[in-house]
């Protein structure tokens, strides 16, 4: 990995150069450590001020949507040592998330006098650790993998699967009967989504024969003509596979139209009833955690990793088209959110099971064609480009007219 | 097909987004502090004391502390104690007037019915709303000073209401001192008559003010 680095473009190695020159100061035995920490500080911080800064911008979208204007009040406080001088411009209201994680502070953290004392303490904690976890295996950049594993798509799933166990966890040590039932209701919707989420990655791992994220993106890593490029999401099975990953993503993160767990408006906060303060501002942490790293496995998988689209523009650094495209799908679900209502329970497990899962399974044929027919002269690949759409759209089409057998649009009729 | 009605939710909730950068009417809310809505006229949140004069706001107050509105009050958010003197009132009759008067707006509901019982047309609703106070005790209970407010600042809140309270008011000030007049006058004719007792006002809209659209 270093020894291709002296040939890379200065802004593409320049943070990794940082780093080594740090490593380097220190003495040898610490150098292994200081390594792996300046990563994981670097994960922290970056994903933990997009974090910051994708709750603002939720609000602020979700209020343009809405035709309001969204937070823009919380500038900067009067700090006394300016003597009284202060920034009056409220920076857009930019300075929110600060706000906030201030006042999460200075709650009270209350816990019920019935409750299992350690494990309530300790759900949110594991929620934040696994979800913080998954980020461990993306590819951020062309350098950019804190840990290079042959697995890493299992470990994604594994650890992802592992935050469904704190949900648990939390529901359970409340000893409130709400939390109880919500949890196991959160889990039947984790455990339904679970199934399509996996199997709709799957052909790519057919296609590509690999496991490990970053070969993933290498195999996307070419362009015809110098602009199309080579991204899953371009060709019928990697289509169907990201919509079916998208839809699946969003019922894992608990985000809206799949927000039953937390239903604001319907229950008081599900599985989150008893907890307050810092330890509820952690399960939201980790909320919005496990979204971003959804969204940048989507990204990887789907849409090139932090290739470039065009072959011109590799000039702008790897880590940075990473990013962009992940701006691009949390954008995505916010606009998600503001557009689409709350399923009910039984809709949303009927989706799942009669329609993402069997598609996928259709999506898995598909990919495992595609894999079979990759040398066929080029006349054949127009076959094979029209074999693999049929396949994917007429069952989507079949499926989708059962699914929604039943259900025309409504029409209202007023007491005269 | 599955999904178009998702699509075109989407496309709706994009042009909401695009539209409300550029086409201000689109905008449901204002930006408060800075910008205000005119309150509609017929807005109402706590009572006030009205008075005839601005700069003698105590001396020309039209309560002649009745305590009917204190005992209407359903939340028994009004104290008044009564006078022990008498002071001339508008028309120059002598009348008691509020020593304290007295009104808890943490414990009022903006009901109205002191406004609807009040003979004299001296209690009306305000329209402040902006009366946070850092101290429950002393910000938010309201004494005769605070409470008092001059007849042109009801007519700038309630400008229809205000006409019809002062329309009626001249009249049966005229009405009284006509009677007064023609008492006066029939005393004079013959003096051994008695003479008539005089009610102190006779409003043939009685039980509250007219409020437009009542």
């Amino acid at each position: 990995m270093s020894a291709a680095l002296g040939t890379e473009p200065f802004l593409e190695r320049a943070p990794l150069e940082l780093r080594d020159w740090f490593v380097r100061l220190l003495p040898e035995p610490l150098q292994w450590l200081t390594h792996n920490l300046i990563t994981i500080v670097a994960i922290l911080a970056v994903f933990g001020l997009f974090f910051a800064f994708t709750t603002v911008a939720e609000r602020k979208l979700l209020g343009r949507v809405q035709n309001r204007r969204g937070p823009n009040r919380a500038g900067l406080p009067k700090f006394s040592i300016f003597g009284g001088w202060h920034i009056k411009h409220k920076l857009w209201g930019l300075t929110q998330p600060f706000a906030d994680a201030i006042k999460a502070l200075t709650k009270e953290d209350i816990v019920p006098a019935e409750a299992d004392k350690l494990l309530h303490f300790l759900a949110p904690v594991i929620v934040v650790a696994f979800s913080l976890m998954t980020f461990a295996v993306l590819p951020f950049g062309r350098h950019y993998i804190p840990v290079e594993l042959d697995v890493a798509l299992l470990y994604f799933f594994a650890a992802g699967s592992a935050t469904e166990l704190a949900i648990f966890m939390a529901g359970w040590s409340s000893r409130n009967k709400y939390s109880l039932l919500a949890a196991m209701r959160a889990l039947a919707q984790l455990i339904s989504y679970e199934l399509p989420l996996i199997l709709s990655v799957v052909p790519v791992v057919l296609v590509t024969g690999t496991l490990s994220t970053q070969n993933v993106v290498l195999a996307q890593g070419s362009w015809t003509f110098g602009f199309l490029p080579h991204w899953f999401v371009f060709t019928p099975w990697g289509f169907a596979g990201f919509v079916i990953f998208l839809i699946a993503a969003l019922a894992e993160s608990n985000r809206s139209p799949f927000d039953l767990p937390e239903a604001e408006s319907e229950l008081i906060a599900g599985h989150l009833t008893e907890y307050s303060g810092f330890k509820y501002a952690l399960f939201f942490m980790a909320e919005y955690f496990g979204l971003t790293a959804l969204s940048g496995l989507g990204v990887t998988i789907f849409l090139g990793g932090w290739q470039a689209p065009c072959e011109f523009l590799q000039i702008i650094p790897s880590y940075l088209w990473f990013m962009g495209k992940l701006v691009l799908m949390i954008v995505f679900f916010i606009w998600v959110r503001g557009t689409l209502l709350r399923l009910r329970i039984d809709q949303l497990t009927r989706l799942s099971w009669k329609f993402l899962v069997p598609l996928a399974l259709i999506n898995l044929f598909n990919g495992g064609f595609w894999a079979l027919t990759a040398d066929v002269s080029w006349p054949w690949q127009i076959a094979r480009w029209a074999v693999s759409i049929v396949v994917v759209v007429v069952p989507f089409f079949f499926m989708g007219r059962r699914l929604s057998a039943g259900y025309t649009p409504r029409t209202y009729r007023y007491a005269p | 097909m599955l999904g178009s009605g998702i699509l075109k939710g989407l496309a709706v909730t994009a042009k909401n987004f695009a539209g409300s950068y550029h086409d201000p009417k689109r905008m449901v809310t204002v930006e408060y502090p800075e910008q205000r809505t005119v309150l509609p006229e017929n807005y109402r949140n706590f009572p006030f004391l009205v008075s005839e004069n601005a700069t003698d706001a105590m001396g020309t107050l039209r309560c002649v502390a009745c305590q009917i509105c204190e005992k209407e009050c359903p939340p028994q958010c009004i104290i008044i104690e009564k006078s022990k003197d008498k002071k001339p009132d508008a028309s120059g009759k002598m009348q008691l007037y509020p020593a304290v008067f007295g009104i808890d707006t943490s414990v009022c509901m903006s009901c109205q019915i002191c406004v609807e019982v009040c003979p004299f047309d001296a209690i009306k609703m305000d329209q402040v709303f902006e009366i946070a106070a850092t101290n429950r005790f002393e910000g938010l209970f309201l004494d005769r000073e605070k409470l008092a407010k001059p007849n042109s600042y009801y007519h700038q809140i309630h400008p229809t209401e205000a006409a019809e309270v002062d329309a009626r008011l001249t009249a049966d000030r005229n009405a009284a001192a006509e009677k007064a007049k023609a008492a006066a006058a029939a005393k004079a004719a013959s003096p051994v008559a008695k003479p008539l007792d005089e009610p102190r006002r006779s409003s043939p809209s009685e039980g509250g003010p007219a409020t437009p659209g009542q």
